[in-house]
């Protein structure tokens, strides 16, 4: 039959073709699950819903900053696919979420998972599926561990990181400071604390007065300052989110106390702790930042906070501007388009490892000038610098240099 | 008992009585459920035996409070906290203490049965909505519990433990999570038999008695208190073999996996598969675990509005549940049957 004669024919020309095409391919693209020619899919789990929704902010800006790469011709070519998925800040959802991601949806990697406990709870999965866990969005010291989860990295830098630049700040400024610490009573407090007695060292016994505690669940934290005041503390060291940070300075000027104040970077929101706290009472506490505060007058003409604004008109105009965990999100989302660019052709979950733990000052728009994001094979977390700031009038006002305390330098 | 008080009494007959035969499906199709839960894992990927798992897991949770409150007509939303107590004893012993995991299953076992048993004792004071509010205080302080100073050492505080998963025994060719879905299995199946046949029996009776009226079941002779913390304890047992499969799955325990949106689902997956009704608590579980799912895929920003509208549906049609289209079903049989 020669119409068979002729199929076969062309089926045969046609296999010859593709195995041509197919190694020529094979020479250049090197793909792992999740990638092909036209598209990378990112698995990302956020809190929409549960007590830590506010943080799902972070997960809107980031599907708005990958859109604005898509309709700007992608990746080296390659569109993102950016799933995104609720897991309420419940560890076992997060598990559930994260299988999901990497057995069904088939995605290159884990992006900006957020919270401690969730991110604890998919680390050992994620290793030893060997699926990236990339820039994870928590501030905890444990995610710069190349040695025994090198598909773990961390982003930001860590409470422990911010808490020894304050400790260096004491020891050179109040030699015989009498310190008060306040925290909150969890895995981020506590971080902060040991921070700042490794930072003190041999001193931290006798430097330290006081230490209290508060529980997230409480509606106020007026009586702790209270007591705080009466140990006649010089120094106050105050480890608490923008609700509890914007409580305690009320209170302070309320009755008087006017130590040096160190708030942690958590809270330095302008909009929702200066502002609503009192600019009066905000005077001269000392904090640090790695990046631009949207609500800060300073920035206003700065050319990184105007193409923020353009990106958000654009892309998502129902952000509230006044959040900063908006500008997180449009930090953290040029990190990973930085590092999926170094891949080039090779989309493969080593070679997106290999490109992450060899960042090279990197400045995504919105970062402090001079704050660059630096990485090695030993050295897994990107940002790991911070300026000191004061606040004065209605604005921060940086001073110093930009320090570095890498837990590991 | 003045007329307020009767008054009071009568709005406790919220768990209508179901007569013990209805509180089981038949043997047939028993077999055809069992059979199909021991096929399909063979088919599909390690994600949906995972999920699979976890289905069976919640199901034995949501099943040990159809036993307190469809049995015993006693309320509960601290089921969480009964399984956070077994997930952490598995963890504590299994990191610790090196042990072998289907060990640690009957220490869980016997801890939250007693720790259930003591606390049903001062709940014999309550019934009703103050159970309900007793129980409810239990689940909010659990999470806080986990996280004090002096028991940090053992549960890792608010960071958590992480648990190892087991390999399959005896060089079987199967995944992990194949193997923890036979292993999960195999309890479910065993102590699905040990409710069906406690319901079934003299203990089971002593149960229903109270539940439909109390001081009847008193003057025939029931040892009221008994019975009721009893059924807290086999209730509270039976959450933490649950709690603790739950962490060998989940392989990672922390105080945030137990707050009181787990009390909550469990009393919800209950409600969903039919009060009374103990097949029904498998449905209830794969509502509370693939309806959110769904809501999600319908809506990010209004899961939680699109899962209580699925809910208001499921609750408005069929009140009683997976039970009433179970009987729906049966009917429907019936008559082509007939025809």
């Amino acid at each position: 039959m020669p119409a068979m004669h002729v199929r076969l024919g062309a089926f045969s020309a046609a296999l010859v073709l593709a195995a041509a095409l197919s190694t020529t391919a094979s020479a250049q693209k090197r793909y792992d699950t999740g990638a092909s020619d036209t598209e990378i899919k990112i698995g990302n789990i956020m809190p929409y819903s549960g007590p830590a929704s506010a943080y799902g902010v972070i997960g809107k800006t980031e599907e708005a900053y990958f859109r604005k790469i898509n309709a700007e011709g992608g990746i080296n070519g390659r569109k993102i696919n950016f799933v995104s998925y609720d897991d309420a800040y419940s560890p076992p959802k997060t598990v559930e979420q994260a299988r999901k991601l990497v057995e069904s949806d088939e995605v290159l990697l884990i992006f900006q998972s957020l919270g401690t406990p969730p991110n604890s709870a998919i680390q050992k999965y994620m290793n030893s599926k060997k699926v990236p866990q990339l820039f994870v969005a928590t501030g905890a010291t444990k995610w710069d561990d190349p040695k025994n989860f090198p598909w773990t990295m961390g982003w930001q830098p860590n409470y422990q990181t911010e808490a020894r630049i304050y400790a260096k700040y004491i020891l050179k400024e109040k030699p015989n400071a009498k310190i008060a610490i306040l925290y909150q009573n969890d895995d981020y407090g506590k971080d902060y604390v040991k921070g700042l007695k490794d930072g003190l060292g041999a001193k931290a016994e006798s430097m330290i007065v006081v230490e209290e505690s508060y529980e997230v669940a409480q509606p106020t934290i007026d009586s702790s300052i209270v007591k705080l005041k009466s140990t006649d503390a010089d120094v106050f060291f105050n480890v608490t989110t923008p609700k509890f940070a914007a409580q305690s300075i009320k209170k302070m000027h309320e009755i008087g106390w006017k130590p040096m104040h160190f708030l942690n970077n958590v809270s330095v929101s302008i909009g929702s702790v200066m502002k609503p706290a009192g600019f009066e009472a905000s005077q001269g506490i000392i904090s640090s930042n790695y990046y631009k505060d949207p609500t800060d007058p300073q920035w206003k003409d700065d050319p990184a906070m105007k193409a923020w604004n353009a990106f958000l008109d654009k892309y998502y105009p129902e952000a509230n501007r006044t959040d900063s965990a908006v500008m997180y999100g449009y930090i953290v989302a040029q990190g990973l388009e930085h590092v999926l660019k170094a891949c080039g052709d090779d989309v493969t979950r080593a070679n997106v490892m290999k490109q992450a733990a060899s960042i090279k000052d990197f400045e995504p728009a919105g970062l402090l000038p001079g704050i660059k994001a630096n990485t090695s094979p030993t050295d897994f977390a990107p940002l790991s610098q911070v300026q000191l700031m004061r606040f004065k009038g209605e604005s921060w006002e940086l001073f110093g240099d930009v320090l570095s305390g890498d837990v590991s330098g | 008992m003045s007329a307020a008080e009767e008054v009071v009494a009568e709005g406790h007959e919220a768990v209508e009585a179901v007569p013990k035969r209805a509180m089981t499906l038949g043997t047939g199709t028993s077999l055809v459920v069992l059979a199909a839960l021991l096929i399909v894992p063979v088919f599909v990927k390690n994600f949906i035996i995972f999920q699979m798992t976890m289905l069976l897991i919640y199901g034995l949770a949501v099943l040990a409070l159809n036993i307190l409150t469809g049995g015993s007509g006693q309320f509960s939303l601290g089921q969480s906290a009964f399984y956070a107590v077994g997930a952490y004893t598995s963890a504590v012993l299994m990191e610790y203490f090196n042990f072998n995991y289907a060990l640690t299953i009957p220490i869980s076992a016997a801890v939250c049965f007693a720790f259930g048993y003591l606390f049903g004792k001062p709940a014999l004071r309550l019934s009703g909505v103050y159970l309900a509010l007793a129980t409810f205080a239990l689940a909010t302080a659990m999470p806080q519990l986990l996280k004090l100073n002096f028991l940090e050492h053992w549960t890792g505080g608010v960071q958590g433990l992480v648990v190892t998963k087991p390999d399959a025994p005896f060089g079987l060719p199967m995944s992990q999570d194949m193997w923890l879905y036979y292993f999960t299995l195999a309890v479910t199946v065993a102590i699905y038999i040990f409710s069906v046949n406690l319901l079934r029996s003299r203990s089971g009776r002593a149960f229903m008695a109270i539940r439909d009226n109390e001081i009847a079941a008193s003057s025939m002779g029931v040892n009221v208190s008994l019975y009721k913390t009893l059924a807290f304890g086999v209730s509270a047992g039976i959450t933490g073999v649950a709690g603790s499969l739950g962490a060998i799955a989940v392989q990672f325990v922390a105080p945030d996996s137990y707050t009181i949106t787990l009390a909550i689902s469990l009393f919800l997956g209950m409600v969903v598969g039919g009060v009374g009704w103990l097949p029904g608590s498998f449905v209830g579980a794969a509502f509370i675990i693939f309806v959110p799912n769904m809501a999600e895929s319908i809506s990010k920003g209004l899961s939680g509005a699109v899962f209580g509208v699925l809910l208001f549906l499921v609750i408005y049609l069929v009140p009683h549940g997976a039970r009433q289209v179970a009987i729906l079903g049966q009917q429907f049989v019936g008559k082509l049957r007939k025809n």
